[in-house]
């Protein structure tokens, strides 16, 4: 099943702000639904996303059940030179999941 | 325009009925957060620090027919010399918990700027507060409208 | 507990050029990456991909969904593009039909409508499916239900008026698979009609059944020369 999808622009140029979009796979579950039988559907969120660049922090959001079912993040970044950037996002029950993608700068 | 054959009034009774076979979203059962828990949360945030309005802008629809992803922007102006934007916080005051997300820049970030979809339980204010690296906070307001939507599943 | 994304990173420069700028913003392509993995994909050793016998999807695709329902002469009937989906995997590829709106069906629907989009309906509906098309406007003004209301009662005689707050939609189907927010998910023009059928206390027509192909076959007709918008994004 696809995770996620990730858009950075394949170069940069030093010192130039650019734009990075992501859609991450999750239901959200806000905790305040049923099922068709009633019951309850348990509260199941991704609480954490964060994006880094060579370790050094771009983007990071602490998030609520007010996050809409498949959280789409637009943010941007800065870079001076290539580098790695890597995404994690974490839920609520210890579940982690990880991507990265490289970036040139030029 | 009416519906063929049904008198109008009969009709919306009917068309009603449709829509309120399944009016109940079910995304949110609200319950609302009070006013006071509102207050808590910005001041857990703010401090003793005056919140202002200004340099942050919070951009959402004022008019919400599907409050289930409802398109959200907070971008900012440009900080006082010498601070730097940490961080946006967002806030909706009906929603069953008035949080919505707390969005860091870190040294990496250009122009503070996040774009997202959120959900929206009520009609209500929406705050967005930005906070600075000198400590100070200041803040952004929508007051928007959520209509309730019929034929969902 | 540490999960490398599978499938995961698409530095999307692969997709159309038409490509909307918001695309991403579309959780509808979360589906069209799988469908995308998917027409490349064996699905058992020795057996034939999407790709194996099309080729490239951006070429062999393009305009197919745009042409669907469509008749086919070998088999004497009407078919949706997903009836095709299946048809390919039951003769080509040894295979069972899809699960009716599983992730993989919707996926692959949606990367194949995608190849259509901006081009324009292109129903032939004066040829040999005029009369499927006639038996769904015959069912479209049909009442039926509970509320004894026909489609068409709304969809043509109310359009732009509301229903409760929700504006009533013409009843387009170029933008199907569509991603809707109340569903937190995708679904075919198949799952928007068990909406309306509910609504009006009637029994849903089965997935594929006479009657679907009818009323999709008819409301595509109808919108011939709009725009192919799938995958749609509608709260």
């Amino acid at each position: 099943m696809t995770r996620v999808l990730i858009r950075v622009p394949k170069t940069v140029k030093p010192g130039q702000e650019f734009e990075i979009k992501v859609l991450i796979s999750h239901p959200m579950e806000t905790g305040y639904r049923r099922d068709h039988q009633g019951t309850p559907i348990p509260r199941d969120i991704v609480k954490q996303f964060r994006c880094t660049l060579d370790g050094e922090e771009v983007f990071r959001a602490e998030m609520f059940p007010a996050i809409a079912a498949n959280p789409y993040f637009f943010f941007h970044a800065v870079a001076e030179r290539g580098g790695t950037l890597r995404f994690e996002w974490s839920d609520e029950r210890g579940t982690a999941w990880r991507e990265s993608a490289a970036l040139t700068v030029e | 325009m009416t519906a063929q054959f049904l008198p109008r009034r009969q009709f919306l009774l009917r068309a009603a009925g449709a829509a309120g076979f399944v009016l109940v979203p079910g995304l949110w059962r609200p319950l609302g957060a009070t006013p006071a828990e509102v207050k808590a949360e910005i001041a857990k945030l703010v401090g003793e620090a005056a919140l202002r309005p200004g340099l942050v802008k919070l951009d959402l629809p004022v008019l919400v027919e599907s409050p289930n992803a409802v398109g959200m922007t907070v971008t900012a102006g440009t900080p006082p010399a010498g601070t730097r934007i940490q961080s946006f916080h967002v806030f909706a005051a009906a929603n069953p918990l008035p949080n919505v997300g707390h969005f860091h820049f870190g040294p990496r970030a250009g122009r503070p700027r996040v774009s997202t979809h959120i959900r929206l339980a009520d009609s209500q204010t929406v705050t967005a507060i930005a906070k600075l690296s000198d400590g100070s906070c200041w803040s952004d307001s929508v007051d928007l409208l959520v209509t309730l939507s019929a034929c969902l599943d | 507990m540490i999960r490398q994304a599978a499938m995961a990173v698409a530095l999307l420069a692969t997709w159309p050029a038409a490509a909307q700028t918001d695309d991403m913003a579309n959780p509808a392509f979360l589906w069209v990456e799988e469908g995308k993995a998917l027409w490349s994909e064996r699905p058992r050793p020795g057996a034939k991909s999407c790709a194996d016998c099309h080729g490239a999807a951006e070429t062999a695709m393009r305009g197919v969904a745009a042409r669907h329902p469509a008749f086919d002469a070998k088999r004497g009937r009407a078919m949706l593009l997903t009836q095709r989906l299946d048809a390919c995997r039951v003769e080509h590829q040894g295979e069972t039909p899809f699960e009716p709106e599983s992730r993989r069906q919707l996926g692959l629907a949606a990367y194949i409508a995608l190849q259509s989009r901006g081009l324009p309906v292109a129903i032939a509906a004066d040829g040999p499916l005029a009369k499927t098309v006639a038996e769904g406007r015959a069912l479209y003004t049909r009442r039926i239900g509970q509320l004894d209301l026909s489609c068409a009662q709304c969809h043509d005689d109310l359009v732009g008026r509301r229903l409760a707050a929700t504006a009533i939609p013409s009843g387009h189907v170029n933008a199907y698979p569509v991603y809707r927010s109340d569903w937190l998910g995708m679904g075919s023009f198949w799952r928007r009609l068990g909406n309306c059928t509910t609504g009006v206390r009637a029994e849903a027509f089965a997935p594929h059944s006479p009657e679907h192909v009818a009323l999709e076959s008819y409301l595509a007709a109808r919108g011939n020369d709009l725009p192919m918008q799938a995958p749609g994004f509608r709260n």
